[in-house]
């Protein structure tokens, strides 16, 4: 915890005096804890002055910010247009059968895995894409997805 | 020194078709077998489709390209290459003989991507060898005014969807006194499906750089920023590497090639809201707050970034700048029509076969994109439509293929020309399905400032949605046609302003498909699952129990040997026993 607030503070200090700074600060807050946690948005704010109700505006409004933990593997699966016409619905249903993921639940039991969509990855020509960690993987049936998600094991 | 060379595309969906292993192989090969070949990298060749792409060149062999290249394939390429007696089985270019794509090539004209898939991206060496910086050179002998001439008598439209003169926008940031300005390279690339500026970002950073420069010192600027989506790491890293390279050889910071002009430029990583693709929401974006639209006037280059003048282009607009002030806009105005010149980069995608990138002259008839560049539709199926301009565009049907690309022409039929997103549609894509998918995508992505989008949206995306549930009634077609006149009316941005767009598109193209789904309950293209009713046929199925083995509700039953049923009240329609049944006996209806 210690170790981690000297990161933290060693964070404020780089963006320190620097205007418009305040998305990647906590981008590289995130970065740190995995996500963004009550007490370290509070802990900015009162560092930068930064009124916390700015901070949690803006911690909410971009989707790049997880207000929750998440898994050691973030599943990005494309739902872009051309991902869409080719299937991406079945891919996210393979992956949540396979995770055995249950209504809104987006991270498996083991903490290994989040599932969240996004739209596009800039691979549109391999779609269905969905991006495991920073590899992406196009071209995907519902079929392939088991041995895809097997790559990632603890 | 080695006269042949073995150029790899390593831009990211080569990596994500494997590239990386090829490579690692190329100079495994290379190294173990001390061959004389250089091995060198690129970035996106447009050819997505066929990655990972090599191409192969040297004095006195033809230059030619493979595509679907493996690891295991180095070998055998390398050594035939070499030995002049190659032989493989997908050769996409060849510069003496037939090859696949080699009209694929020919009938397009490469200005924005004159660089990509030809430079190594993350070499500045690369891009001055291609005449790169000397456009920056000859316009600091000029005068900020003659420079701004020169863009606009090119005729040069912006490139990020609205298709505004970019002469007359540099025109009014360089008149705006003050003693700050700033420009800025818009590279959120929001439309989901679309990736023009990825690739260019990847494959030739210096160009839009080199671009932002020449602006920033003919209107006055000193100061820019380049907006980029934080979804494209790759582009990231190359326009990191690409700014402290251009800076190190005094293209970029203080007393750019003597000349005392200054200039700084800086990376934001956006965070993920596609209205920060709106150029107001963006400024509030680099200012560190959420992004939301602000009213215009004023215009940004009036006051914009921290209420200083601020000019605003798009990645594809920047890039043309360096070549129309080496080649002069005449030359720019060879290509395209009388009011849209240059060229366009569209990115291909969706149900067509060559999915990638390309760069067409302007005035090219839909048609002749989609047949004789993209290579037409997959696996032999009937063509529907294609989307363009994304979620602020609409879908032009069959009948108007013979539309040609240029602003006005595009806009006539009720879609825009947007940013370059080319999403092709077969007959097995439903459009009213396609509609709601962009309503659900704006519905997301409002920032909830206005009303009417907020609600608007929300309300029209429960319409479509009843709608391919097969519960919708026919004024719902009356109600949408309401709610998408007051959002049009009642919305800030062009988020809101074009949302109904993908809506009343289909509506006027497609409409006998919402009556196919409201009034006879039934999806034309089989897509909308809540529609489809699966059945055995008695005459074709042979008993052999694949589909009952297969359906995880486990509502077919039938002994060996016999004829299955389906029980429709248990079933799902996830289309499981259709997939598994060898005899066509399962139909989708
Ligand atoms: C909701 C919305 C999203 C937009 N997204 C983008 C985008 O991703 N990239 C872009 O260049 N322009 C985008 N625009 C257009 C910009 O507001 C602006 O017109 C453009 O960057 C100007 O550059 P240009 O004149 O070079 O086209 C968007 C506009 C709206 C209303
Ligand atoms: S139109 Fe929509 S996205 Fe644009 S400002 Fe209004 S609510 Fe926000
Ligand atoms: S569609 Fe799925 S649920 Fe319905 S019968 Fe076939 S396998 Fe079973
Ligand atoms: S798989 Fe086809 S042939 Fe076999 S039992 Fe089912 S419907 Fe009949
Ligand atoms: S639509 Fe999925 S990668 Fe672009
Ligand atoms: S990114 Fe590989 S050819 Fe387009």
């Amino acid at each position: 915890m210690s170790n981690s607030r000297a990161d933290l503070d060693a964070i404020l200090s780089r963006y320190k005096g620097r205007h418009g700074a305040l998305i990647p600060l906590l981008q590289d807050v995130q970065n740190l804890e995995g996500y963004l946690r009550q007490d370290t948005m509070k802990y900015v704010s009162e560092q930068t002055g930064v009124p916390a109700a700015e901070i949690f505006g803006v911690a909410t409004f971009y989707s790049m910010f997880r207000l929750k933990p998440q898994g050691k593997y973030v599943i990005r699966v494309c739902k872009g247009t051309a991902c869409h016409v080719s299937g991406a619905n079945g891919i996210l249903n393979a992956i949540r059968e396979n995770l055995k993921l249950n209504g809104t639940d987006d991270t498996t039991e083991d903490a290994l895995f989040t599932v969240m969509e996004v739209a596009c990855l800039g691979c549109c020509s391999l779609a269905p894409v969905i991006m495991i960690g920073d590899q992406t993987f196009g071209k995907l049936t519902p079929d392939t997805v088991p041995a895809v998600l097997k790559k990632f094991s603890a | 020194m080695e006269k042949i060379i073995a150029k790899l595309g390593l831009g990211s969906c080569g990596i994500a078709a494997g590239a990386g292993e090829v490579w690692t192989e190329l100079q495994k090969v290379i190294n173990d077998n001390s061959l004389p070949i250089r091995l060198e990298k690129t970035a996106c060749i447009g050819m997505c489709f066929e990655e990972p792409v090599l191409e192969l060149s040297g004095e006195g062999k033809p230059k030619i390209m493979l595509g679907k290249v493996t690891a295991a394939d180095v070998q055998n390429v390398l050594d035939g290459y070499l030995n002049d007696k190659l032989e493989y089985n997908n050769i996409i270019l060849h510069e003496h003989q037939e090859a696949v794509h080699n009209e694929l090539i020919a009938n397009q004209k490469r200005i924005v991507l004159r660089n990509c898939g030809v430079i190594d991206p993350e070499s500045l060496e690369d891009y001055e060898a291609q005449g790169g910086y000397q456009a920056l050179r000859k316009a600091l002998q000029m005068q900020p005014m003659q420079i701004i001439d020169e863009v606009k008598a090119s005729g040069l439209r912006g490139r990020g969807g609205a298709g505004f003169s970019t002469g007359m926008k540099w025109q009014f940031a360089h008149n705006a006194k003050n003693d700050k300005k700033y420009v800025v390279c818009n590279a959120d690339e929001g439309d989901p499906g679309a990736f023009m500026d990825r690739s260019t970002l990847e494959g030739d950073p210096h160009a839009i750089i080199e671009g932002m420069i020449i602006g920033a010192y003919a209107m006055g600027a000193d100061e820019g920023y380049l907006y980029v989506r934080a979804e494209y790491p790759m582009a990231i890293k190359h326009l990191k590497k690409a700014l402290a390279d251009a800076e190190t050889k005094g293209y970029l910071g203080k007393n750019i090639m003597g000349t005392g002009f200054n200039c700084e430029l800086h990376i934001k990583e956006g965070a993920g809201a596609f209205v920060c693709g709106e150029e107001t929401a963006l400024m509030q974006s680099i200012e560190g707050k959420r992004g939301m639209p602000t009213i215009r006037p004023p215009f940004p280059a009036e006051s914009g970034l921290w209420g200083k003048p601020t000019n605003i282009n798009n990645v594809e607009t920047w890039a043309n700048i360096p070549w129309i002030i080496t080649n002069g806009a005449k030359a720019f105005r060879k290509f395209g029509t009388e009011k849209s010149p240059g060229t366009k980069v569209f990115a291909l995608a969706g149900k067509i076969v060559n999915s990638g990138l390309i760069e067409v002259p302007m005035g090219m008839p839909l048609h002749d994109v989609i047949y004789k560049v993209g290579g037409g539709i997959k696996n032999g199926k009937k063509f529907k439509g294609v989307q363009l301009g994304g979620p602020s565009g609409g879908c032009v049907p069959a009948h108007l293929l013979d539309t040609t690309v240029d602003y006005d022409s595009i806009t006539k039929t009720g879609a825009i020309m947007g940013s370059g997103g080319m999403v092709v549609m077969d007959e097995d894509s439903c459009m009213v399905d396609i509609a709601r998918f962009f309503l659900n995508f704006t519905q997301n992505e409002s920032c909830g400032k206005c009303t009417f989008c907020r609600i608007g949206t929300r309300r029209m995306l429960e319409i479509l949605t009843r709608i391919t549930e097969g519960k919708g009634e026919m004024e719902d077609i009356d109600k949408l046609e309401q709610l998408a006149v007051n959002i049009i009316k009642g919305s800030l941005c062009g988020l809101g302003q074009t949302a109904p767009n993908p809506v009343l598109t289909t509506l006027k193209y497609f409409r006998d498909e919402y009556i196919a789904h409201i009034v006879d309950k039934k999806c034309p293209a089989h897509s909308c699952t809540a529609l489809l009713k699966y059945e055995v046929n008695p005459e074709t199925c042979v008993g052999c129990t694949a589909c009952a083995r297969k359906c995880p509700v486990g509502c077919i039953s039938g002994a060996v040997k016999q004829v299955h049923t389906i029980d429709q009240n248990k079933c799902i329609k996830c289309g499981a026993c259709y997939a598994a049944c060898k005899f066509n006996a399962i139909t989708k209806e």
